[in-house]
């Protein structure tokens, strides 16, 4: 199937304004006869719930030398747990139909289940096992092990995996955000199950736990279930990873690879998502190269000159740093080119911001799109999740669209000014583009 | 298990479900289009869609491509509506809008609040006939599709190695022409003839509306009429009679040896027959044997057998979607463990297959495969988006909306012997084409 423009941007972890709410979304916040919390939104028309869990941390709590460790571990917690081997384990699941999935990113490990109302309960039992007492057998972690090996190995020639990874290494350095969370070949390979499990103890506890549940559940109900699920857990994991430096010095770097096609990271700094002109950022972007087919980038790379099949840049909030990348292919001989309009682009936003029509074209879609979000339990629980992590009180859609409208053009002027620095763009080429003169 | 996979081999398989019948209605306006309304009032948003059944499959041949070609053409401009300014109309209404081309049917979307479905409604009618496109803008637009093949095609030796297992499966079928086109066919196109395509194809009684969400089917209906009905049906549209395949008499073996090449990997895909109106059992049995064999990354057949009893593979599937207009595949794939050579991945996955013809269905599967069946239809109702695709894409192949809503109990109705004998159908190296993608190293 072909898509005119497939999803653009980056696998950047933890995206940053998957936030607000629908106002008309009854958010509540539930508190466990435990004492545990937990953000719901009730909808009793489906007889089924999802749950999102997240745990904060993720690969960044790799112990040093141990690189890989946590996204093993995360890929282990299914195969098998309690008196369930893998087999057993994935059956009792199927035999439920309940949908577990497991990952982990820089920022935190996330649990994803739905399950049917009919066997709510033997569901919730199946995963408070795999949350707690998972087994991590030799067999399986040798099964696993040899899959993110492989994985590892495509990543190895795939050219945008090539590109974040010198992206992530130049911005971060040796914070772990400098480095591929799924770990190196060799340090995957020298993983052992003391690490995994230690990797186990260090991700998954209590004081960072993070909730959300949409779906066929009472408040009393998701309470009972809190309650259950993280006994046996420890009390406290490992030290998150303190904030990182980002390297903003421009520049143009060329990782020659074989083909046709070049794919190209460029950025710079970004803005945390709880700065008071956070949405005067979020309306520029969305301008220079958001979301909208009608982006400056867009028009000017793609409509205008042919020069690529889609670009785009997004704002990246992480916990412990913020960036502000885009990304494009194009054919090596384009690619020169494609750099030149974009480093305009960027002098051009710096200097003058944006006109009224875009400031005003902006706003309605950010404060249009705003309710279509919370389309689904499976989305409404993850942003659920999103939104305490970000700080945000229940009722924070009744106040969001009118901060996006009290943006002013003489905000946007001034934060383009500050926010976008054509010096300190820097870009990663992957490809053997022509007439580009690498500066690193 | 390990969800990440390499981005050619992520086959991941899913039961398609259909809506309860009460939120499903169904209309045909006086000049032909069908509408189909699907209900979701949980939040106000509706999903607005336009299937025209015209894919690559139904292309002139020499102009490969003209179909997706055609679909990035129609974000150009109307009198009405400016060139580009569809996407940003949408876009000021908070909404999202896209499109995809496939072998059978060319579609176009919005997601937007409820409340804007008749804005979404009036331009697409009005794109549907008064497109008016220059030669400059068709020229750019070639060099972005041409940038597009680079990226999705060009770019990816298994995206390449598909493109040639298709053309080697069909020996007569246009199944085996790529939805994007041959380049050298893309860069010749001209503006004439993609606008004698879009002329000959785009029309009411050629395209199915589907609109789900927020929405009422009394409202959509009078919406259509007034948006759509005043369009006239084309005469020019023909039914879909292609060229079907021959005998296949022989297998056919492909390798593909590319230095981008990390992780070789064997796949096989056999000619198969797809749902057809009021006869979808065969399929049903189709999918239910994909679902057996590879569609679980722990119990599966295949799984068990290379990943779990033997330590052959790291990764192991089988696929199968059945909504196409002709016969299509059934596939298999393999990707060995480090060490393991592709020939003897090759040789064990043959093995489980012959076992598996011997020893049958293990009901305790079966069992397990039509649970996650029924649940699917519960948790397929939290995504009308996904929803109105089913019947949209269901209907762009000649299927009903009876057939779509009588699908999950066609699937709950197989049995072990129908599975083994679509099977014994379908597993015939004579229908099949067996590639290998891999590194240059070992390919010499």
């Amino acid at each position: 199937m072909m898509i005119r423009i497939a999803a653009l941007l980056l696998a950047l972890a933890t995206p940053v304004l998957t936030t607000p709410a629908l106002a008309e979304v009854n958010i509540q916040e539930v508190t466990s006869p435990g004492g545990i919390k937990a953000w719901l939104v009730e909808e009793h028309g489906i007889p089924f719930t999802a749950l999102e869990i997240r745990f904060a941390g993720g690969t960044s709590l790799d112990a040093p030398g141990k690189r890989g460790a946590t996204n093993l571990m995360t890929a282990l917690i299914e195969e098998g747990a309690g008196d369930l081997d893998s087999q057993g384990f994935a059956a009792a699941r199927d035999g439920l139909a309940a949908k577990f999935s497991f990952s982990s990113d820089v920022d935190g490990v996330s649990v994803s289940a739905k399950f049917l109302t009919e066997n709510r309960d033997q569901a919730v039992d199946l995963l408070h096992l795999a949350l707690t007492q998972p087994r991590f057998d030799p067999d399986a972690v040798e099964r696993v092990r040899e899959q993110v090996l492989s994985n590892l190995r495509s990543n190895e020639k795939d050219p945008g995996n090539i590109a974040f990874k010198l992206e992530s290494a130049r911005s971060f350095g040796d914070h772990p955000y400098g480095s591929d969370g799924d770990g190196t070949i060799d340090s995957v390979t020298a993983l052992t199950r003391d690490d995994i499990v230690a990797a186990y103890k260090g991700a998954l506890a209590k004081d960072r736990i993070t909730i959300g549940a949409a779906g066929d559940i009472t408040p009393a109900q998701l309470g009972a279930i809190l309650d259950k699920l993280f006994v046996g857990l420890p009390d406290t994991g490992a030290a998150l990873p303190g904030r990182a430096e980002l390297n903003v010095k421009g520049g143009v770097m060329v990782e020659p690879f074989p083909g046709p096609q070049s794919v190209v990271i460029f950025g710079q700094g970004g803005m945390r998502y709880d700065n008071p002109d956070y949405f005067a950022a979020s309306i520029l972007n969305e301008a220079l190269g958001g979301s909208k087919f009608d982006s400056r980038l867009m028009t000017e790379v793609r409509v205008n000159r042919g020069l690529t099949y889609g670009i785009g840049t997004s704002l990246s909030s992480y916990d412990h740093a913020e960036t502000m990348l885009g990304q494009f292919e194009a054919s090596n001989e384009n690619v020169a080119q494609a750099i030149d309009v974009i480093k305009a682009e960027w002098a051009k936003i710096a200097a003058d911001g944006l006109t009224e029509q875009e400031l005003a074209d902006a706003k309605t879609y950010m404060t249009g799109a705003y309710p279509l979000r919370f389309d689904g339990n499976e989305t409404i629980a993850a942003i659920l999740v999103g939104m305490q992590d970000m700080g945000l009180p229940t009722d924070y859609a009744k106040t969001r669209n009118a901060r996006v409208e009290a943006v002013t053009m003489a905000d946007v002027k001034r934060v383009a000014a500050e926010l976008y620095k054509p010096d300190d763009l820097h870009f990663i080429i992957v490809g053997s583009p022509t007439g580009v003169t690498p500066t690193e | 298990m390990l969800r990440k996979y390499g981005r050619a081999l992520l086959l991941t398989f899913a039961f398609a479900t259909a809506a309860k019948a009460d939120q499903v209605s169904s209309f045909t306006l006086d000049n032909g289009m069908q509408v189909v309304v699907i209900e979701d009032h949980r939040a106000p948003v509706v999903t607005h869609m336009v299937w025209y059944k015209i894919g690559s499959a139904d292309e002139a041949p020499g102009h490969s491509g003209i179909a997706h070609f055609f679909e990035h053409l129609m974000f150009k401009g109307t009198e009405k509506v400016p060139s580009g300014q569809l996407s940003a109309i949408v876009a000021a209404q908070g909404g999202s809008d896209n499109a995809f081309t496939t072998m059978d049917y060319t579609a176009y979307f919005q997601r937007v609040a409820a409340d804007r479905l008749d804005l979404m409604m009036q331009m697409e009618a009005d794109r549907m006939v008064n497109l008016k496109i220059s030669e400059d803008e068709f020229l750019t637009e070639r060099d972005v599709i041409l940038q597009e093949r680079g990226q999705r095609t060009d770019g990816d030796p298994g995206s390449l190695l598909n493109e040639q297992m298709s053309a080697a499966q069909y020996l007569n079928q246009p199944y085996g022409i790529p939805v994007i086109g041959w380049r050298h066919e893309i860069a010749a196109l001209t503006h004439d003839e993609a606008m004698a395509f879009y002329h000959a194809n785009y029309a009411p009684n050629n395209a199915i509306l589907v609109v789900a969400g927020d929405v009422n089917p009394d409202d959509v209906l009078a919406l259509a009429k007034k948006n759509y009905g005043p369009l006239p049906p084309s005469d020019q549209i023909k039914p879909r009679l292609r060229p079907q395949e021959p005998p296949q008499l022989a297998e056919r073996r492909l390798v593909m040896a590319d230095e981008r090449v990390a992780q070789p990997y064997v796949v096989r895909s056999y000619l198969a027959p797809e749902r057809n109106p009021g006869d979808q059992k065969q399929a049903a049995a189709l999918k239910v044997l994909a679902e057996l064999l590879g569609g679980s990354g722990t119990t599966s057949v295949l799984t068990r057998a290379l990943q779990f009893d033997s330590q052959i593979a790291v990764y192991s599937s089988a696929y199968y979607d059945g909504v196409s207009v002709d016969p299509e595949t059934f596939g298999l794939v393999v990707v060995p463990a480090e060490g393991v050579t592709l020939a003897d991945a090759e040789t064990a996955m043959d093995k489980v297959i012959a076992k598996f013809m011997t020893d049958g269905v293990n009901p305790d599967d079966l069992t397990r495969i039509k649970t996650q069946i029924r649940a699917s239809q519960i948790y397929a109702d939290d995504d009308s988006g996904a929803l109105a695709n089913e019947y949209g894409a269901a209907l762009a192949v000649g299927l009903s909306v009876q057939d779509v809503q009588d699908w999950p109990a066609i699937l709950q109705s197989v049995t072990a012997d129908d599975v083994m004998a679509a099977a014994k159908l379908v597993l015939n190296k004579n229908n099949a084409v067996t590639g290998w993608l891999t590194t240059e190293e070992s390919a010499q």
